[in-house]
């Protein structure tokens, strides 16, 4: 690949992209979340298109313009995120999209030899005629990797692919690797697990902010050196001071031996004017931490007090009631109903207050609510009667947090609160955190973006496996350190 | 809306009433100037009451994402059980219709809930569970009536069925009289449009079906306003099907199993919503 380059609306997700990929050679990608690996691999695989650049296959330049025609030239990707069908059997799955027809009728000897095959040559035993949905999530991982191989791909991608697997599957993973690098097979290898790289890689190539900026042979790349080139020296945005928390600041959220799926006896507390700042990889469970705490999950175990005291758990309206306020990181998915005007999104969390006694709503006072809320987020709009659908990403998130600084919310969770959306509308959601915290509300902060984690935070806990690996103080948290954690090169 | 916007919604409004225009002209024209006559006007809107007030309580139920295959079959219980407590207990004239009333709606209202019950707590799509309950609705009205109408012996139920509103005043004015029924499906749809664009419980019946989970975390207890769009759908077929037995006076547990579950979708679809 040379000189790919990528934008999206208000974003450089690639730029000046080159690498190359040897046959029977594996290549790591490393990068931080949002470096711009998985952009690259979806231009590859022809899920996206470049603006820019070439690809090359065997020397020749080839031109990827969808799916199909990647699995054409012999490239196999496996996402992070399932492609299987979950009511179809393992052989189906395999060979969906290339079935084997006999007089327009698929040929299911043929599939399901096929499927044996594949499997076979994996050194995997399946039971065939289940549903892949009754299949663990390390099979369906497994299967995912048999169909990719079963369109004898000469290049596979594999993204994270062991992000869903315990210690044995890992093994076996490594084996089925090292067998396609035998075969001759190129392979691209995206992962954040540090502790792999020696063991699968044969080049490791660094991505940060959209670039490549280092590609070495294993051998002559220390761990440490390959997470200096991820955090390297960027351009930081500026961070508003948060002002320091009072000595004397009461506790306002505390958190004791919180414990379900994904999340492993987390405890902590925050004190008011204090923002804490979870790091971590995806899926390292600091969103299901928020949404335990926020009521959208009921924990299985542990306790959560405001204030000192106790909060009924697993309620939402009791948790915003409480006064906590949750802002989500999907906005699309969990924080708008697109279909409403901003003035019905800006009052649905709070719309009891907008009552009248006659029990109808009152518009006009919601209108005034939200004028309010728009001059003071200075959220642009043309009116109260927008649709939501029809506003700008930064401008979205604006709604979202209209809606929970209409309450008296004290706590804040904010997850990934600035995810997509431009420079401007960032330092604005920095400054409102800082007012926040000066009227002495706590604020919890989960971000991948690292700098924004250690530049709000007045504390940083980063997050590995559902557990609190590590706790850093302000002037302790250096993005060295903080990844070397959540990537578990350190403990 | 960006002035673009609202002139877009205006036009589309204004293009579809301006079909309706020229497709009632046209009819009255090939009908020689009857369809446009007072008293077909009335005729239509006798016959369109039933299905427009099922078609109310659908509306609820699909705005949420969900849907009412029951609605058609409970016409036929809550008719059945309406003629049959009519003519079990001891009341007449204006007691014995609102107790009748009451008894029908609270019918419904029960059939409402345990459609939703599956739906909030199990997750079930409410195809299926609209679905038994509309097997269970007729299998349940053939046995009440032991599978014949059940004749209503009161009279006092004629006005309500058949009656006239304001029938003096009409007439006065030359003008054919409203039906009583009419004027169910007027405060039905009154109240209804109230309910849905005034209200806390309408506003939260939208965002329910425009973001379920959006709705969640805003502390919307989602089962609870599900769970009464079931009802309202429920309560909704009750009337009519008290109504149905006013006018028949007669429960029949063949009544409403007929156009009257897809002319209810129908109405709603073709009315906008989904």
């Amino acid at each position: 690949m040379r000189g790919i380059g990528k934008s999206f609306p208000g974003v450089h997700a690639l730029s000046g992209v080159s690498l190359t990929l040897a046959a029977g050679e594996v290549l790591v990608l490393v990068g931080e979340n949002g470096a711009g690996k998985s952009t690259l691999m979806k231009i590859l695989s022809g899920a996206l298109a470049a603006d820019e650049g070439e690809i090359l296959i065997n020397g020749a330049p080839v031109r990827i313009a969808s799916p199909q025609e990647a699995q054409h030239l012999g490239i196999g990707m496996i996402y992070q995120e399932f492609t299987l069908v979950p009511q179809l059997t393992v052989p189906a799955n395999i060979s969906l999209g290339a079935e084997a027809t006999h007089a327009g009728l698929i040929d299911s000897a043929a599939v399901n030899e096929r499927a044996s095959r594949v499997l076979g040559e994996l050194g995997l035993d399946f039971p065939f005629d289940v549903p892949v949905s009754r299949l663990s999530v390390a099979q369906q991982q497994l299967v995912e990797i048999a169909k990719a191989l079963a369109t004898s791909a000469r290049i596979i991608v594999m993204d994270e692919p062991t992000a869903a697997l315990s210690g044995r599957e890992i093994e076996r993973l490594f084996e089925i690797v090292r067998r396609l690098r035998a075969n001759g097979v190129g392979i691209i290898y995206i992962s954040h697990r540090m502790e792999e790289l020696p063991r699968i890689a044969d080049r490791v190539t660094v991505m940060r902010d959209g670039r490549v900026v280092e590609t070495r042979p294993i051998g002559e790349f220390p761990a440490a050196e390959i997470i200096a080139a991820m955090v390297g020296r960027r351009l930081t945005a500026h961070f508003p001071e948060p002002p320091a928390v009072p000595p004397n600041a009461p506790v306002r959220l505390e958190v004791r031996g919180l414990r379900r799926e994904g999340v492993n006896d987390v405890s902590f507390s925050v004190r008011a004017g204090e923002i804490v700042g979870i790091a971590g990889l995806i899926g390292a469970g600091r969103t299901e931490i928020l949404r335990a705490i926020a009521g959208a999950d009921a924990p299985a175990e542990g306790e959560i007090c405001i204030d000192g005291r106790p909060l009924r758990t697993g309620r939402v309206a009791g948790a915003i009631e409480a006064g906590i306020a949750f802002i989500t990181e999907d906005r699309k998915a969990q924080g708008l109903v697109l279909g409403m005007t901003v003035r019905e999104n800006v009052t649905l969390a709070h719309l009891t207050d907008f009552i009248d006694r006659d029990q109808l709503v009152n518009v006009a006072r919601e209108r005034a609510a939200t004028v309010r809320m728009i001059e003071e987020l200075q959220i642009k709009t043309p009116g109260t009667e927008q649709l939501a659908r029809n506003l700008s990403g930064g401008t979205q998130q604006k709604v979202v947090l209209a809606k929970w600084l209409l309450g008296d919310a004290r706590i804040f969770l904010f997850d990934e609160p600035t995810r997509g959306i431009d420079v401007g509308a960032k330092s604005e959601i920095y400054k409102l955190m800082v007012d926040l915290i000066a009227r002495g509300a706590a604020i919890v902060m989960v971000s991948s973006d690292l700098p924004e984690t250690l530049g709000m935070s007045h504390r940083v806990l980063v997050v590995r496996d559902g557990r609190i690996a590590a706790e850093f103080s302000r002037t302790q948290a250096t993005p060295d350190r903080v990844i070397a954690v959540a990537t578990g090169a350190a403990a | 809306m960006t002035q673009r916007e609202r002139f877009d919604y205006w036009l589309r409004i204004g293009g579809a009433v301006a079909f309706i225009i020229v497709l009632v002209v046209v009819v009255d024209i090939a009908s020689h100037g009857s369809f446009l006559q007072p008293s077909n006007i009335v005729r239509v809107l006798r016959q369109i009451t039933y299905n427009c007030i099922l078609g109310v309580g659908q509306t609820f139920v699909i705005i949420t994402g969900g849907i009412d295959l029951s609605v058609g079959s409970l016409v036929a219980l809550t008719g059945v059980v309406a003629a049959l407590f009519a003519n079990t207990v001891h009341l007449s004239g204006f007691p014995l219709i609102a107790a009748t009333l009451i008894v029908t709606l609270a019918v419904g209202c029960a059939a409402g809930y345990v459609n939703a019950l599956p739906v909030v707590k199990l997750n079930l799509p409410p195809f299926i569970t609209t679905l038994a309950m509309l097997e269970m609705a007729v299998g349940a009205a053939f046995i009440l009536s032991h599978g014949r109408p059940v004749a209503l012996q009161s009279e006092d139920f004629q006005n309500t069925g058949i009656g006239s509103f304001l029938g003096g005043l009409t007439s006065a004015f030359h003008l054919p009289s409203i039906p009583v029924p009419v004027i169910w499906m007027l405060a039905v749809i009154v109240i209804a449009s109230v309910l849905l664009n005034r209200t806390r419980f309408g506003r939260y019946v939208f965002a329910i079906g425009g973001n379920e989970e959006a709705a969640r975390l805003a502390g919307i207890n989602v089962a609870r306003v599900k769970t009464a769009v079931y009802m309202i759908s429920g309560a909704c077929a009750a009337i009519v099907g008290f109504l149905y037995m006013a006018l028949f006076s007669s429960g029949s547990p063949q009544t409403g199993t007929g156009d009257e579950l897809l002319e209810s979708i129908a109405a709603v679809v073709v009315g906008g919503t989904s």
